[in-house]
């Protein structure tokens, strides 16, 4: 199953490198990790997917995290209301001729080119992963020569449908 | 403005001091009354501070030596051990002693020189990325970018070290920070909001396992060293004592529960005893306290208490379900949870069959093992110490054959007497623990006992014992051979016995000699009492070459992927 987890993390060199040693002891697989600053300057808020067998063990990935003396706050957002965006930059192969074609198609995913050359055009689109998945899905057939993207950096909404499925560390 | 300073400096009692200067007092500021370590480049200006102060060092002759000391020294006297390495290398030879610290739970502050901050990162000579080397074997580690930082760093890493539970801290210092100038502050604040152990225990919970113990008909106790962290050992007999429940020991937990006490079981695991084996296997609640359920322990887990609730208790939540997963999870201190636990006053249990099963078990089911007229038995070797030392001395030992027998034929009285590499096994622990052990508790007799094969990866800390003169009575049971591997080759490889042997060896009395440090080979019973005694009255360095049985096996034994109920060699 793949789980998303944000740290709260003091914003300290090696503190990344804390988190991806305690991911890799454990043999987790990191899908995507995004980092930045929070909102003061001392803290930095991670973003983790990982892929996991099941809840026992994402358990343990929080609690192993929150060992971490560094590592303030641990919480697995997959099941709270929540929003999540990554962006993409895709470089396209497409002639003058076909940039037109492809203009109309990524305009429903609000996304935009924001470098051409003779032979490409790049595309910025920002959404969820599955919105992002689509778009690449259909830019393939066009050609695409380089993909960057920032991996999942989420937040949970103001206000939560649920509470009782909050899974945390705390079994205190 | 200037008045306003000085005013402001003296309100924060600070006074401007090098780096290194800064690491003394904080030293003496933590009552730290030995720090094992060795010098070099990098810790120059460190030692140059050392030297003019009071503080006790012992040089051992290799890091490695210094470490495993520090642990020693922390695991008797539960206060932090105090290492100082110099960059590269030096910090590099820590990091096997590190790794055991940790999964041993040890306190431990660790000071490692570096480059100076200008070459960090600039393959400069004797540099390496040791936070980054000891990250994942740490709980916690920093390198010092100003001076000033120190004070807080120490008080810091002393605290992490030292509460919860316990685990080793690095400081990197970098050569410049410790000769750059800064204002010492003697109080620094320590603020971790990262880091707060939860100690007290939920009530709800302590509740929900009274009313287990109140149900159980046969239930047993798993004490392992949490409850020596938590200096629990006595809340933990008047519990047993109190609902009458039987208790077993994990491998590092020896010494928490008398072993001649009738609520004993002993040590359970691969190498365990019939009684408390069986109480694991066939129990229908378990409490652990303070242990980990590691698979040396647990064997395969689906035999594992399979019939229990299962209670665990530990101070690390991280711990709770990492390895099975507990009906009434408990996450604090062992001592205070027993202590809630005694004062809720349950009723007792109706545990009277269960407890004379086991004592049955242990009437029935005693460690064994073959008397012999020709040749000193490990297992005879291990009673003779445990007899001549009245069971009241610090044992140490490193990994492997002789600490299982150690372990089962020692008995332990009293707590934190019993220091051995657990987690990680290391070879090689045991003789430098011992030097550590002696100068935490200089007053107790102690005793190494090593293996032949370990021994001589560590041996050279024997200077420290001649420069010294520690009372430190080194017992080699000296079987010529790396044993456990020797005995997993017989029982496992078809007796192939893949570089085990070891057929050549230096004389161990003519290398003691050396260092004119007494010793004796002893192959009796007789030689062996008359030579612990003499080293005992001695009050100073005794080696011992015991010439022990080359074939012998540990037994009871659990093969790997065996459950905790299927022993080998449980009867003759």
């Amino acid at each position: 199953m793949r789980r998303m987890i944000t740290a709260t993390v003091q914003n300290q060199s090696g503190v990344l490198q804390r988190i991806t040693s305690v991911l890799t002891k454990r043999q987790f697989n990191i899908e995507s990790i995004s980092v930045g600053h929070a909102h003061t300057q001392e803290l930095s808020k991670v973003t983790i997917v990982v892929e996991v067998e099941d809840h026992r063990k994402v358990e343990q990935l929080i609690k192993q995290l929150h060992k971490q003396i560094d590592i303030l706050k641990v919480i697995d957002i997959t099941e709270l209301a929540l929003v999540a965006r990554e962006l993409a930059l895709v470089k396209v192969a497409a002639t003058p001729q076909m940039r037109s074609e492809v203009t109309v198609l990524i305009q429903p995913f609000r996304a935009s080119i924001i470098d051409v050359s003779s032979e490409t055009i790049t595309i910025e689109v920002t959404g969820n992963h599955e919105k992002v998945e689509a778009l690449l899905e259909l830019l393939r057939p066009y050609g695409i020569t380089d993909i960057a993207r920032t991996g999942l950096t989420a937040m949970t909404r103001g206000t939560q449908r649920t509470v009782h499925s909050f899974v945390s560390s705390s079994i205190i | 403005m200037k008045a306003s300073f000085v005013a402001e400096k003296e309100r924060k009692k600070t006074t401007t001091m090098s780096g290194a200067e800064m690491l003394m007092e904080a030293l003496e500021a933590q009552q730290v009354d030995v720090i094992f370590g060795y010098p070099g480049g990098a810790v120059l200006p460190i030692y140059d501070a050392l030297y003019k102060r009071n503080l006790q060092h012992i040089l051992t002759r290799h890091e490695q030596g210094a470490i495993h000391a520090a642990q020693g020294y922390a695991r008797v006297t539960g206060k932090a051990g105090v290492v100082i390495a110099t960059s590269g290398p030096g910090a590099t030879n820590l990091v096997t002693g590190i790794a055991d610290a940790m999964i041993d739970s040890l306190p431990l502050v660790i000071f490692t020189g570096q480059v100076a901050t200008s070459v960090i990162g600039t393959d400069a000579f004797q540099e390496a990325d040791i936070v980054g080397i000891t990250m994942p074997i740490t709980k916690h580690n920093v390198q010092v970018q100003k001076p000033e930082d120190l004070p807080r760093m120490i008080a810091e890493a002393f605290h992490i070290a030292q509460t919860g539970r316990p685990g080793p801290v690095v400081i990197d210092i970098p050569k410049d920070v410790s000769t750059a100038l800064g204002d010492y502050e003697s109080h620094p604040p320590v603020s971790l909001p990262g880091y707060e152990p939860t100690v007290r225990p939920n009530v709800l919970q302590v509740k929900r396992l009274m009313e287990a113990v109140t149900n159980a008909k046969r239930p047993v106790i798993l004490a392992g060293a949490g409850v020596l962290v938590a200096k629990g050992e006595e809340a933990l007999r008047n519990f047993a004592e109190q609902y009458h429940i039987p208790v077993a020991n994990t491998l590092l937990g020896l010494g928490t529960f008398p072993y001649n006490h009738d609520l004993f079981l002993g040590m359970a695991g691969m190498h365990g005893t019939y009684a408390a084996n069986m109480a694991l296997y066939d129990c229908d609640l378990l409490i652990g306290i303070g242990a980990r359920f590691d698979d040396r322990l647990t064997g395969n887990l689906n035999h594992f208490a399979s019939k229990a609730t299962i209670a665990h208790i530990d101070i690390d939540p991280a711990e709770i379900g990492k390895i099975i997963e507990p009906t009434i999870p408990i996450v604090g201190c062992a001592k205070q949870t027993l202590q809630t636990m005694l004062a809720l006053e349950t009723e007792r249990g109706e545990t009277q069959e269960w407890v004379a099963t086991l004592a049955n078990y242990k009437e029935h089911y005693p460690l064994w093992y073959d008397t012999s007229e020709e040749v000193l038995k490990p297992q005879q070797l291990l009673q003779l110490v445990h007899e001549e030392t009245k069971g009241e001395a610090v044992v140490t030992t490193d990994v492997g054959q002789h600490q299982m027998w150690s372990a089962q034929y020692y008995g332990f009285t009293k707590p934190n007497r019993w220091v051995t590499s657990g987690g990680l096994g290391t070879m090689g622990f045991g003789f430098p623990a011992a030097i550590g052990a002696k100068m935490g508790k200089p007053d107790l007799p102690v005793v190494a006992i090593v293996g032949d094969g370990g021994f001589q990866m560590t041996l050279q800390e024997l200077s420290v014992l001649q420069e010294r003169q520690l009372a430190v009575i080194v017992i080699i049971v000296n079987n010529q051979s790396l044993g456990m591997v020797r005995q997993w080759q017989q029982i496992f490889y078809e007796e192939r016995y893949s570089q085990s042997l070891l057929p050549v060896q230096p004389d161990f009395v003519k290398l003691a000699e050396a260092y004119n440090i007494p010793a004796a080979t002893v192959s009796t019973p007789q030689e062996v009492r008359t030579h612990v005694a003499k080293a005992l009255h001695s009050k100073g360095p005794y080696l011992l070459d015991c010439r022990v049985a080359s074939d012998e096996n540990v037994y009871p034994m659990i093969a790997p992927g065996q459950g905790i109920h299927q022993m080998l060699g449980v009867k003759k």
